[in-house]
């Protein structure tokens, strides 16, 4: 319990402070209606566009970051799977094949980065900073640069439709998040991700495939991507292959940081990262609710991030916990 | 002859720990002088005080009679000291005498003089003897070479004191010999050098004087031509080679043969080797610091691919592709460099303990919760690992108590053989006797044990059969009786 509060306590607190300001400054901030046998409502809309993209490409990104790497590939590849399921769909392919190809392009896209990373031995950063200007290429050329809208209501509905009343892609990426999490935990992956990641040269000693592991975490990352962006194709019944996850990138690594896994690697925790996803979202609806212009968002934005991520730094919780310590204790 | 520099009552701390306990070291010019000592003798650390890389915290340095206060390599440079380090210590990307002339370029105005810079490169390389282009790039040239720079940047700023930190470790014969008689050269024409090198051939080949320091504190300087080999190991090891004689190691327990090591080796590396390992004995590995002792355990782990060679167990010969490789066919290899090849440092005892074994089990069959508790507590309690708990990170313990821990990682698997590189170094005393004792326990419940160590007595102390190393071969194979400090020593001191 210790360790679940110390990770999870800096980015509820800030999401906690954010909700407490729009409850006072915009009245209805937490009113939720049932209307047509489904929740609507401000609050509703921020775990819906937070699933769709922050917290469903931090989950990939966790893993890739506890590793000791980074993905900046993810926008891209978001872009390419969601121009290759609207294209199929268009070709007259079923719902399920169309988002099947765009997944599967995706994880391949993802495998490739881990290729280049554990095998030919490239820098995390530079094999996807490659795989992040040749995936935006492959999705223009696959569409010719031109926006791809469609027509197919079983995919429209995966973006828009309802569960029980709750939106489809937050049933299926909180979903997604806790299978992921209770795999990590039945198996050794998290074991072996975390090891991995906190020392990789003692971990091969150990008889950890090093290699295995990096190549896993990219693909999925690449797997989670591409479910990202047929969703956001899906949300607007078209992909547009320039804009589709274009610098969404920076959200995931934001909402991992945020949420308490180090960049440099090791300990992780998904549920930090779905909070720091939950908390980029509230704030970024807070700043539109508060007429804050779009141009001029990422600034308040960048204040609190670095704040959240100050809470998170040793140096300064060494300081606070000189005083704290006692009561800890 | 006169003496050139003078470094008296040397005191260097670092911490609590103290490195330098009071060294004095004398060099005159026209020598070269040996700097000779095993592991954590304080000769890096007397190096680094006369180069101004660490400032002394007590004691005099004098060059030529004048005082110097080196608080920076540029002074201590200024002063005349200069240093050629193993890895050479200049700018690949640049060209030879842009290497050579750095620092001190000749100016016109705020413009470099680039044909004086390349006259004065040829002028201290022709010094040398050496020819090159000096406009090429200096990682285009062999380490032999980038060398030679390092010591024309020496000869340029008319350095008096040249200090050579290992310079041969990565030069095969022929290079080495050109160096030694570069070394000679600068020698008659007045330099004083000090020579750091873990090959008593090369030591014997050009020093004029050895000296010797062993846990930080002088033992000694000596002509070379006036100390015999065995007692300048002696000297080092710290060990009177007439004292106690020979106690025989540890008697045999009558095993079977289990791993047979035939002609394995890495060329340029180490090797050939061959020995056997019998179940239920320690075999140790024995030799200087540099004698290939880490090389071989890391071969036999799979961690560097031999390149000749076998290892047979069982009449079959074993897979030693990599160190998953090596688990499966029953090997275990604890690192000597806890810190970067052991542990897992963020994560708890618990994981760690059981990590070498989840590996081998694969990523699918988990170890339940439960048995890892219970493997953890088990190993607390048995190996007396001081934690707060089995979910204390591993990273807090302290030295001795990590070690325990990666022990009992290993001992989780059940090895046939069990390496162990130098297990006891850099713990305290108690610690050192707990670990020594569990090897005893481990030898009788019929395990096999490669016992690597820097302290002789402990080899003896738990060995019963010894691979004496030197200069990166097997030098001998001691058994039983023969097992003994002076036999040791006098086999690592074999020319």
């Amino acid at each position: 319990m210790k360790v679940l509060r110390s990770t999870l306590v800096w980015p509820l607190v800030a999401l906690v402070v954010l909700l407490v300001f729009n409850a006072v400054a915009s009245p209805g901030f937490f009113h939720v209606e049932w209307k047509d046998g489904r929740l609507f409502g401000t609050v509703v809309d921020i775990f819906n566009q937070g699933a769709r993209v922050p917290m469903l490409l931090a989950l990939g990104m966790t893993l890739v970051i506890a590793t000791g790497g980074v993905d900046l590939s993810v926008g891209s590849i978001m872009a390419v799977s969601g121009a290759v399921a609207a294209m199929q769909v268009n070709a007259g392919a079923p719902m399920v094949q169309a988002v099947g190809a765009g997944l599967g392009l995706a994880t391949l896209l993802g495998l490739v980065n881990g290729v280049l990373i554990a095998r030919v031995g490239l820098q995390p950063i530079i094999a996807t900073l490659v795989m992040m200007v040749a995936g935006r290429g492959l999705a223009m050329l696959l569409t010719g640069s031109q926006m791809v809208p469609f027509a197919n209501r079983s995919l429209t509905w995966l973006a828009n439709g309802s569960v029980g009343g709750l939106p489809v892609p937050v049933v299926l990426v909180l979903g997604l998040a806790v299978v992921t999490g209770w795999v990590l935990r039945r198996t050794a992956a998290g074991l072996f991700i975390e090891a991995t990641g906190d020392n990789e040269k003692a971990s091969r000693l150990a008889g950890i495939q090093t290699g295995g592991v990096r190549l896993a975490v990219y693909g999925f990352s690449g797997f989670c991507a591409g479910l990202s962006g047929v969703l956001e194709a899906a949300n607007i019944s078209a992909a547009d292959p320039a804009r589709i996850g274009d610098t969404r990138e920076l959200d995931a690594i934001f909402a991992v940081v945020a949420g308490g896994t180090a960049l440099t690697g090791g300990r992780f925790s998904l549920a930090g990262s779905v909070v720091g996803a939950l908390l980029l979202q509230t704030l970024t609806l807070t700043l539109y609710n508060q007429n804050v212009a779009p141009a001029v968002a990422p600034v308040p934005k960048a204040v609190v991030i670095l704040a959240v991520c100050l809470l998170h730094s040793p140096r300064l919780r060494a300081r606070f916990g000189k005083r704290t310590q006692p009561v800890a204790a | 002859m006169s003496e050139l520099l003078h470094a008296e009552g040397i005191v260097k701390r670092f911490g609590s720990f103290t490195a330098l306990k009071g060294v004095t070291f004398r060099l005159r010019a026209g020598e070269i002088h040996a700097l000779m000592g095993e592991n954590g003798a304080g000769k890096s650390t007397l190096i680094k005080v006369l180069t101004g890389v660490h400032e002394a915290d007590g004691g005099t340095v004098t060059v030529a009679g004048r005082g110097i206060r080196a608080a920076s390599p540029r002074e201590a440079e200024a002063a005349g000291i200069s240093t050629v380090y193993q890895e050479v210590n200049l700018l690949p990307n640049l060209s030879v005498a842009e290497n050579i002339l750095m620092g001190r370029q000749p100016m016109r105005g705020p413009f470099i003089r680039h044909g004086e810079v390349r006259r004065r490169a040829r002028a201290a390389l022709a010094r040398l003897g050496l020819e090159v282009d000096v406009g090429a790039l200096l990682g285009t040239f062999p380490v032999a070479v980038q060398q030679m720079t390092a010591i024309a940047r020496a000869l340029d700023q008319e350095a008096r004191v040249l200090i050579l930190d290992e310079p041969t470790s990565s030069l095969d014969a022929r290079e080495s010999e050109e160096l030694f008689a570069v070394m000679r050269r600068l020698r008659d024409e007045g330099m004083g050098i000090v020579f750091v090198s873990h090959f008593l051939d090369q030591i014997y080949a050009v020093s004029d004087r050895i000296t010797v320091l062993r846990d930080g504190s002088l033992v000694g300087t000596w002509e070379a031509a006036g100390l015999p080999r065995l007692e300048l190991v002696s000297h080092m090891i710290g060990k009177e080679v007439t004292a106690g004689g020979g106690d025989g190691g540890v008697v045999s327990g009558g095993g079977a043969e289990a791993f047979r090591v035939e002609g394995l080796e890495r060329k340029g590396t180490v090797g050939p080797l061959t020995f056997s390992v019998m179940a239920g004995e320690a075999t140790g590995l024995a030799g200087l610091l540099g004698s290939g002792r880490t090389e071989t355990a890391r071969m036999l782990f799979g961690i560097d691919a031999a390149t000749g060679g076998r290892v047979v167990a069982g009449g079959e010969t074993v897979d030693l592709g990599s160190p998953r490789a090596a688990m499966a066919a029953g090997l275990a290899f604890c690192s000597e460099d806890r810190k970067v090849e052991g542990i897992i440092p963020s994560l708890s005892v618990r994981e760690n303990i059981v990590l070498a074994m989840q590996a081998s089990r694969g990523v699918l069959r988990r170890v339940p919760r439960a048995e890892q508790e219970a493997l953890a507590a088990k190993f607390i309690a048995a190996l007396n690992i001081r934690t707060r708990g089995p979910e204390t990170p591993i990273g807090t313990l302290s030295g001795g108590n990590q070690q325990k821990c990666l022990l009992a990682r290993w001992m989780a698997m059940q090895p046939r053989l069990l390496i162990l590189d130098e297990p006891t170094r850099g713990i305290d005393v108690g610690a050192k006797a707990e670990i020594e004792a569990l090897c005893g326990e481990l030898r009788r419940a019929g395990m096999s044990i490669l016992f690597i160590s820097a302290e002789l007595e402990e080899v003896v102390r738990n060995c019963s059969r010894v691979v004496v190393l030197r200069d990166r071969r097997q030098a001998a194979v001691l058994d039983g009786p023969a097992i003994s400090l002076r036999t040791i020593m006098e086999t690592v001191a074999a020319s």
